[in-house]
């Protein structure tokens, strides 16, 4: 009993407030007039709405799939964009200190630049497509990866690299058989990080004249005041950003069962 | 013909000068040294002798300011297989387990996978980590660690193995065991040992001979021969005399530092 007891009391407790807050919602607009915000069973309506559609038949039904589908490529998208230059570049920051120099004062004047202030310039280069949402997603991602891979470079301990070379591994084969291995956790905090952020931007990266994705249908939304379908897509990125932070989880998981401190 | 060969490990004049925040430090004052190949040198002195720069110098880590460093009469030039170092610390690779870490020195140098696995088992099971061959390095103990940073070195096929205060994070009853261990070793394979020890007794139980150093710059003063028969007995009349007589040593030179 009191086993059992202990395992229903993690998820009583995490589902405690979302209860709370669904009971409150339904509380402050459920029956009123004129309330601007939909009250909860509205929206789960409009959400099934959304999904498969046969409810309203209008023009968001059953698209979910479709904006789920293109928001996710474009955060993968840049994402692993973000990954392939980060990562490398990160590395040899941390590594080479020409490069540090070379690097290191440019990215930190560019650094507190705000993803949403490039939106003007990314929709003149780009123009107005994916891409701009491509690349905006690609300029979130891009510092916490490479923060936290120059931090976990500088932070492998120097005894490791004395270890390799007297045991004959070469300075350039160190790269991957010590900095590497021994920076991936910090790696994997970036990109952890990394992830999120693309999620938070996909929003951004969708207010720039893309007809589908997530981000899309919430202005879409917000200019048809269906304030219910705006709340759909919250919920959807909300939960997509969930799953993708749970399978990176996972991997990181699986990478560093070696790590005592890593969870 | 044995006249001719250089010995295996050869200082000469060997001073080293550090910069530290525009300030010089000598640590290593003129230190001359020479082993044969199958000796086994304790090298024991208070902080700041010199004697874990010495042993860096030997292994490549650092350049000798003054003088040169020579293994088999030629120039030390940087760390090199043939000369494995033991850290305090392991500086073991958490991410790879005990038999890769075992491994890391041979697959380094390109040896084919199948050898490796041969060699990695042998020295498994030398060192007695058998049922710990696939743990992580966090996983073991501080004792099996420090078997695990041993294997690893003469996987590699070390001539010289160099040991830096490797016990001295262990508790009293695993610094005897290993201590016998690594003379066991020695005796069977004729390696070369230069060990860094600050414990007198380590020093005479393990020596061949010992080489005494002292600070304010690092220097060597003694160097003696331990003639003891082994295995050699800790609470003996004549390992009590040794112990008291190098303790004296040791101390003169504080003294000298303090005054």
């Amino acid at each position: 009993m009191a086993f059992e007891g202990a395992r229903l009391r993690a998820p009583a407790l995490a589902l405690l407030l979302p209860a709370l807050l669904l009971i409150g919602w339904h509380l402050a607009t459920a029956g009123r007039a004129y309330s601007l915000i939909p009250p909860p069973y509205q929206v789960a309506l409009a959400f099934y709405d959304l999904a498969v559609g046969g409810i309203r038949n209008d023009f968001f039904s059953g698209t979910l799939l479709t904006h789920t589908i293109a928001s996710v490529s474009r955060v993968y998208g840049g994402f692993f964009l973000a990954v392939l230059v980060a990562l490398p570049l990160g590395l040899m920051i941390g590594r080479i200190t020409v490069v540090r120099e070379m690097f290191d004062p440019i990215l930190q004047i560019m650094r507190p630049i705000p993803v949403t202030a490039w939106l003007p310039l990314a929709m003149i280069i780009f123009g107005i497509g994916p891409t701009s949402a491509i690349f905006l997603v690609f300029l979130g991602a891009f510092y916490p990866i490479l923060i936290n891979t120059v931090f976990g470079v500088r932070s492998v301990e120097p005894r490791l690299f004395e270890a390799a070379s007297m045991l004959g591994c070469t300075q350039s084969a160190q790269f991957t058989k010590v900095v590497l291995p021994a920076a991936l956790p910090a790696i994997f905090t970036g990109l952890r990080l990394g992830l999120g952020f693309a999620w938070m931007i996909i929003v951004i990266g969708e207010m720039t004249g893309v007809p589908t994705g997530l981000g899309a249908i919430i202005m879409e939304a917000r200019q048809l005041s269906r304030t219910e379908i705006v709340i759909c897509g919250m919920i959807a990125i909300g939960v997509a950003g969930f799953i993708s932070d749970r399978i990176i989880l996972m991997i990181g998981r699986k990478l560093l069962s070696w790590s005592p401190n890593h969870v | 013909m044995s006249e001719t060969q250089p010995p295996i490990l050869s200082l000469r004049n060997v001073g080293k000068t550090f910069e530290m925040q525009g300030r010089r430090i000598e640590a290593l004052h003129d230190a001359s040294l020479d082993v044969a190949r199958g000796e086994f040198v304790c090298l024991i002195g208070a902080s700041g002798c010199g004697k874990s720069t010495l042993l860096r110098i030997v292994a490549g880590f650092e350049s000798a300011s003054t003088g040169e460093a020579l293994m088999w009469g030629r120039p030390i030039k940087g760390p090199d297989p043939s000369r494995g170092m033991v850290f305090q610390d392991y500086g073991l690779f958490p991410w790879l387990t005990v038999r890769d870490n075992i491994g890391f020195g041979p697959a380094s140098r390109g040896r084919p996978s199948r050898e490796i696995k041969q060699t990695v088992d042998h020295f498994v099971d030398l060192v007695g980590l058998g049922k710990f061959a696939d743990v992580y390095p966090h996983q073991l103990s501080g004792g099996m660690k420090q078997r695990v940073a041993i294997a690893r070195v003469l996987a590699n096929e070390a001539e010289v193995v160099l040991m830096d205060e490797p016990f001295g994070a262990l508790d009293a009853m695993t610094r005897e065991r290993l201590q016998d261990e690594l003379l066991e070793l020695w005796e069977r394979t004729k390696l070369t040992v230069l060990f860094v020890t600050h414990s007198i007794e380590e020093a005479i139980v393990l020596s061949k001979r010992v080489i005494v150093m002292s600070a304010g710059p690092g220097r060597i003063d003694n160097d003696i021969e331990i003639g003891l028969p082994r295995p050699r007995d800790v609470s003996g009349a004549e390992f009590n005399d040794l112990r008291r007589s190098l303790s004296a040593k040791l101390h003169s030179h504080h003294g000298k530092v303090a005054a």
